[in-house]
């Protein structure tokens, strides 16, 4: 396997007024080239937190402890200035809101080419050509028209390809796509689904996809990480998962999704309770307070990341054999 | 498809809602005009919930509005519970207005952010004179205990001290408060977490069966819909394309652009393949709108008929109705 990325016992928290907030908890995790991986969890798991994090793209009051290893590089160690070297070109982000995180006084085409002429030190000729290409790459129409426009002036789903060719503009080797299609009709999602199962076999790129939705999630992953509150609680081949799910919280999660291919008029499951406080952890397993099969070992015991024959790996004392 | 008709009204069974030719128009400019809804009919039985779906901008959440006459449609009729509320002015128009409430997308910008919790329920009871101060406190702590939170926690406190889910269940409580006949929710769960979303839900199918609710439900979420409805409106640019019961829909979309969206949709099991998307580009302006069916230029059965002659309402199977030149044969 050739390995890309690897995070050993990784953690981020940060410095609130209510004391250290652990938003990333000891996370380990190697990826391999090609690989596409695709994190879950419910709001504030950390699944944002973790991938900004593994980019450098944190703010200051953030602390960021253990290994990030990158193509053998520990980025970790590097200098914020070192690791903007990777951005763009080693790792790039499809961020979640195409509202705003384009510049909205800049005109498109030169939002796109500042990543071409900056990191790959095109002529700015060659770079409008190229940037021409990746529009028509995203199924911008009229893209000569689309450069000169502001980001005003486009709808949702075409800000969110531009985006999306923002990113791949200096074909990154590993791309985080930060919930890429939740803002999208059901008719766009698909086009950019489409779009970035292409790039990843025209040049190989691995890609960290971060999402809620299942039916995404079975379609575009080889590998599923399930977190909760900060942890990995669950990672598995994403056939694997779907037909034998370990955890309680992954299956009370699938569970709670409703489905197309459910009849309708039936009630959902939902998963009560909410997410433990994390400013001040508890001792035992962080689901035991919302989980119908804890016991007394769960609250008090950490439950220890077991790994199976298959590389399936979940943190539970009493797995389950659960399936969709 | 996107036609008109009025074959699929039930206008013998005494429904709660019965909208026709239902016309709202915004202004563009000086000259001319875009028809988010352009000639709507449908009607909806009591008890029933129905589910109004389609891309963004095809004017689902204005067709919600203009129900409740926010804004006044510029054509058509809105008959609620036999009275023609379209022809209503003033005090008469005010006067229904209870009896149809609304709950939004964003639940924390819709609450009032300087209002204790408490006061944000109050005010409906208390605009309408509905009993004492000491009675209008009871009956907001009995609204607060049926949306599932704790009147004696939640009384005092503020929105931004809320998660937008409690926040969607106050201002479900709030609309329920003058105990409306019809609640309209506009995309009431799509800016919720995902394990948010199914309490939501469960709680609005609660309240529908506490209170004796009608509901219309717009979403663009079509697994969310079937979860939740009794009967499906399919809208494109402004006009309808197909109606049925969700298992129907589903199963047998007769539409090229329901059965278009239905496969765009992803599907959650490993094994099976990803379907291959029917729909390409965007849908065109409102503006200038395509002639005949308004989704010929997306339409892979499009023919020249359906550039000259606008498709009307059909019935294809018990009350299931489409409106298309072409329908999808199963």
């Amino acid at each position: 396997m050739n390995q890309l990325l690897k995070l050993a016992d990784f953690s981020v928290s940060f410095a609130t007024p209510r004391g250290n907030l652990h938003a990333v908890r000891g996370v380990d995790l190697v990826v391999a080239k090609g690989e596409s991986i695709g994190i879950v969890g419910e709001s504030g798991s950390g699944k944002t937190v973790l991938s900004r994090a593994t980019m450098g793209l944190m703010p200051s009051t953030a602390t960021c402890t253990g290994l990030v290893e990158f193509n053998g590089v520990p980025l970790s160690n590097l200098s914020r200035a070192e690791v903007r070297n990777y951005w763009g070109t080693g790792m790039a982000m499809i961020f979640q809101d195409p509202l705003t995180s384009l510049n909205p006084v800049r005109r498109i085409g030169s939002q796109l080419m500042e990543g071409l002429i900056v990191r790959l030190g095109m002529p700015k000729k060659q770079a409008q050509a190229r940037a021409v290409e990746l529009l028509e790459r995203v199924r911008i129409p009229d893209p000569y028209a689309a450069m000169k426009k502001y980001p005003g002036e486009l709808s949702g789903g075409m800000r969110q390809r531009i985006v999306i060719a923002i990113a791949i503009a200096c074909t990154p080797e590993l791309l985080f796509a930060d919930e890429p299609t939740t803002a999208l009709d059901v008719t766009v999602q698909a086009q950019v689904l489409e779009l970035l199962a292409e790039l990843r076999q025209e040049i190989n790129m691995t890609m960290i996809l971060v999402t809620h939705d299942l039916g995404v999630v079975a379609g575009q992953t080889d590998r599923v990480v399930v977190m909760y509150a900060g942890e990995i609680v669950e990672t598995a081949a994403t056939k694997d998962l779907f037909a034998n799910m370990k955890m309680p919280y992954t299956e009370a999660l699938m569970k709670s999704i409703p489905r197309l291919d459910q009849s309708s008029g039936q009630r959902l499951r939902v998963i009560t309770g909410r997410l433990p406080d994390p400013t001040s952890p508890e001792p035992g397993c962080s689901f035991a307070p919302r989980c119908e099969y804890a016991t007394d070992k769960c609250r008090a015991e950490k439950p220890p990341l077991v790994t199976t024959q298959t590389g399936h790996q979940y943190r539970c004392f009493f797995p389950i054999g659960g399936s969709l | 498809m996107a036609g008109s008709g009025k074959l699929h009204l039930r206008l013998d069974s005494d429904p709660l809602l019965i909208v026709q030719d239902l016309v709202v128009q915004y202004k563009v400019n000086r000259k001319s005009f875009v028809s988010a809804v352009a000639g709507i009919s449908f009607d909806v039985l009591r008890g029933e919930t129905l589910a109004i779906v389609g891309e963004s901008g095809c004017g689902k959440s204005t067709l919600g509005k203009a129900i409740l006459q926010l804004p006044r449609p510029q054509g058509g009729t809105v008959v609620l519970d036999g009275v023609d509320i379209t022809a209503l002015e003033g005090n008469d128009l005010r006067d229904v207005r209870p009896k149809v409430q609304m709950i939004f997308q964003d639940a924390i910008s819709s609450l009032d952010p300087r209002l204790q919790v408490k006061n944000i329920i109050d005010e409906p009871l208390k605009v309408w004179k509905k009993g004492t101060a000491a009675e209008r406190s009871i009956k907001v702590d009995n609204l607060l205990n049926s949306v599932g939170l704790d009147p004696v926690v939640v009384r005092d406190r503020r929105p931004y001290e809320f998660s937008g889910g409690q926040c969607q269940r106050i201002s479900i409580a709030r609309a329920i408060a003058l105990d409306p006949v019809l609640l309209v929710c506009d995309e009431p769960v799509s800016a919720l977490d995902v394990s948010i979303q199914a309490q939501i839900l469960n709680l609005l199918q609660d309240m529908k069966e506490e209170f004796g609710l009608t509901l219309i439900f717009i979403s663009h979420d079509l697994a969310v819909v079937k979860a939740v409805s009794t009967r499906v409106l399919v809208m494109y640019l402004g006009k309808i394309c197909e109606m049925a019961t969700p298992d129907d829909l589903y199963a047998h979309p007769a539409h090229h652009y329901s059965r278009a969206l239905i496969a765009a949709v992803p599907i959650p099991n490993p094994e099976v393949g990803v379907d291959k998307i029917r729909v390409t580009g965007e849908p065109p302006s409102p503006v200038d709108p395509p002639t005949g069916c308004r989704f010929r230029t997306r339409c892979e059965s499009a023919s020249e008929r359906c550039a000259t002659e606008e498709p009307q309402l059909q019935e294809v199977g018990l009350g299931h109705f489409v409106a298309c030149h072409h329908p999808v044969t199963n």
